[in-house]
């Protein structure tokens, strides 16, 4: 029987592992490997809750490296690579939309 | 500038030492992360979407030159250059690493500065009116006050661990440039009919996802009162405050609930039992705390230099900021300076650690060494010299401070936004700047006059949109960004949470809507004399709804 957790993810597209690295913050995905990216390119992707539960729960279980990780969805493209699944994603992935005050004016 | 003794310093690096070891702590694994995200947000020290924020308190909102070119070396060395003003009168760093963190705080305890209770469940940075002790307006200095309920709340274990956030203003002016009634306490100092100065004591507002206005419990309390009273209504709200759900658990909440009446019983029955004891203030502690607040030692000058006439005559941009950003100062021959932190498609709060080595040395030079943060996210130099208008002006112009757009559309509040914040739904930062292009033409801003936006990425209204004349609210539909819109909001003397006109619009649409209410503003106005938010007063928002929605 799955436990309550396993049962409450649903996959409808999809998805990745994402947290912030502890040391910096920094945004990271979970590879098949079982370590941390910065590249979403590099991150595993699950299709199915089991696969998704598996990478959750290997993610949770860093607490030294990770902090905050939770499954995101993602859209794969045509030549293999993936896109973030919404503009929190992408926002998470590139950046601020904006131009940072650094090279804004002075 | 209040002049911290021993104490505050001992304090201040002994917490230090103590952020050190537990960040030594979590990076070896000693500490999970469910053990150390309570000791971090101790500290000012929040996770968002890129990158760890450090949010620092700037008490009362006053900065002295040194704290503030730290604040530039803390921007430069651990962060990405830059820093933001918040709407408490705060600074954040948004790129901060956690391993830099302590070494980061460490360099601000050398100027006094840290992060203690700009985050969790106890009193956050009391505010208060940005020109205290400048106004004329004012009656005295309100950071007296605000220093000693400072003092009294810091590290208080009693008020460490309550239902909720605790924010606290004081204001001691006719005109409330501090937004007091948005606060779950409030203080405004004033004069009973006797001549007495006294504190009408405001309770319950806040904004949010159900906001409401303080109330007044007490129209009229002692100053030696003061911290009995501040004593009683935390007392209250922790005993009383739900603690089972976090949407329910502010003040405001509580006062809503029992009805401001039944809340002030409860108050005034627990302030009874402790009002004679150790918390009255008598006359020799106020006068310990107030001699600590250095004042400047002002030229004996005139009002009206003629070379600051001359140089209005000779330059029309130099006129027009003049009319804008500076203000009557108390004594004569000087003058409050507003800073606009709202350059045309700049970011609403951002200040470079260039500007704020540049604005240090200005302050040295021309401001006894002294800065200001305003809740609306400028600054100010509180006590230049009006022959140095025209110098202060030159430089500020260099550095993008002088944009003479205070109090119009361009001068727009908003939170960061879906940019950079793990809470927001949308988008905040970007609105504003699409806004403030299409009002480039500061002719046609001073045309439309006073002109508040505030804009907020998510309900929790970091941006006062509740409270802004024109007030912007990021939702999510659909994955989609949309934003609510209400008009008629408004901070001060007549605080008054604004009215939502109708369905949301999507992100592309926000700036059209605003020009569709500046528009109709200019065909309903009696005249230029009348204020956008006067205008709508009289007519409703009707007109305005129309407008907006006749063409979608």
């Amino acid at each position: 029987m799955a436990s309550p957790l396993e049962r409450k993810i649903k996959i409808t597209g999809p998805v990745v592992v994402t947290a912030n690295r502890v040391a910096d913050g920094a945004v990271i995905y979970r590879d098949a490997d079982g370590d941390w990216t910065t590249s979403l390119d590099a991150a595993a992707v699950a299709t199915d809750a089991a696969r998704a539960h598996a990478l959750i729960a290997e993610a949770n279980a860093d607490d030294l490296r990770a902090v905050g990780a939770y499954i995101a969805p993602v859209e794969l493209t045509e030549a293999g690579g993936r896109r973030p699944g919404n503009l929190r994603e992408l926002i998470r992935l590139s950046g601020p939309t904006i131009e940072l005050p650094v090279t804004f004016g002075i | 500038m209040y002049i911290y003794d021993s104490i505050d310093r001992t304090l201040v690096a002994e917490r230090v030492a103590e952020f050190r070891d537990q960040v030594a702590r979590r990076l070896s694994g000693e500490l999970t992360e469910d053990e150390f995200k309570p000791l971090r947000l101790m500290n000012g020290v929040y996770l968002q979407l890129h990158a760890y924020m450090l949010r620092i308190a700037n008490p009362y909102g006053t900065l002295s030159s040194r704290q503030l070119r730290q604040l530039a070396h803390v921007a430069r060395r651990y962060d990405r250059g830059y820093g933001h003003f918040t709407t408490r009168q705060n600074i954040q760093f948004h790129w901060i690493k956690l391993e830099q963190l302590p070494d980061a705080m460490a360099d601000l305890a050398a100027v006094g500065m840290h992060g203690m209770q700009t985050s969790g469940n106890n009193v956050r940075n009391i505010t208060t009116d940005q020109w205290a002790g400048v106004a004329p307006d004012e009656i005295e200095d309100p950071r007296i006050w605000a220093e000693i309920i400072r003092q009294h709340v810091t590290l208080h274990p009693e008020f460490s661990f309550m239902p909720r956030k605790f924010k606290i203003c004081v204001g001691a002016a006719s005109h409330d440039r501090a937004a007091l009634r948005i606060h779950d306490l409030a203080f405004r100092l004033h004069r009973n009919a006797g001549g007495e100065a006294g504190f009408e004591v405001m309770v319950g507002g806040g904004l949010g996802r159900t906001p409401y206005l303080a109330q007044t419990i007490r129209p009229f309390l002692k100053k030696c009162d003061l911290l009995s009273y501040v004593e009683a209504v935390l007392r209250t709200y922790n005993q009383f405050g739900r603690r089972d759900n976090i949407w329910k658990a502010r003040i405001k909440i509580l006062v809503h609930d029992l009805g401001a009446e039944a809340f002030a019983k409860e108050v005034e029955a627990e302030w009874q039992s402790i009002k004679d004891g150790p918390l009255a203030l008598d006359a020799a502690t106020v006068a310990e705390i107030a001699s600590r607040f250095v004042y400047p030692d002002y030229e004996a000058l005139e009002d009206g230099p003629p070379e600051l006439a001359a140089a209005r005559r000779a330059d029309g941009r130099f006129d027009r900021w003049v009319n804008n950003a500076v203000a009557n100062h108390k004594k004569s021959g000087y003058a409050i300076v507003t800073l606009s932190l709202k350059p045309e498609g700049g970011t609403p709060g951002d200040a470079t650690a260039v500007q704020m080595d540049a604005l240090a040395d200005l302050a040295d030079r021309y401001s006894f060494g002294e800065i200001r943060i305003g809740h609306e996210q400028n600054l100010a130099l509180p006590h230049v010299a009006q022959r140095d208008l025209p110098a202060v002006w030159r430089a500020l112009d260099a550095l993008g401070l002088a944009t003479p757009n205070i109090g119009l559309v361009s001068d727009i509040i908003s939170c960061p936004g879906l940019d950079y914040c793990s809470l927001a739904n949308a988008r905040s930062i970007p609105i504003a700047q699409e806004i403030t292009r299409r009002f480039h033409d500061l002719d046609r801003q001073r045309d439309l006059g006073r002109l508040h936006i505030n804009i907020s990425g998510c309900i929790n209204a970091c941006g006062h949109h509740h409270v802004g004349h024109i007030g912007i609210l990021g939702v999510e539909k659909n994955g989609e960004e949309f934003y609510q819109i209400t008009l008629g909001g408004e901070a001060d003397d007549h605080a008054v949470l604004g009215t939502l006109i109708g369905p949301a619009v999507p992100y592309a649409k926000v700036a059209d809507v605003v020009e569709d209410i500046a528009a109709a503003y200019l065909d309903l106005r009696t005249g230029p004399d009348e204020l956008f938010i006067d205008t709508l007063k009289r007519t409703g928002i009707e007109p305005f709804r129309e407008r907006v929605y006749a063409a979608r």
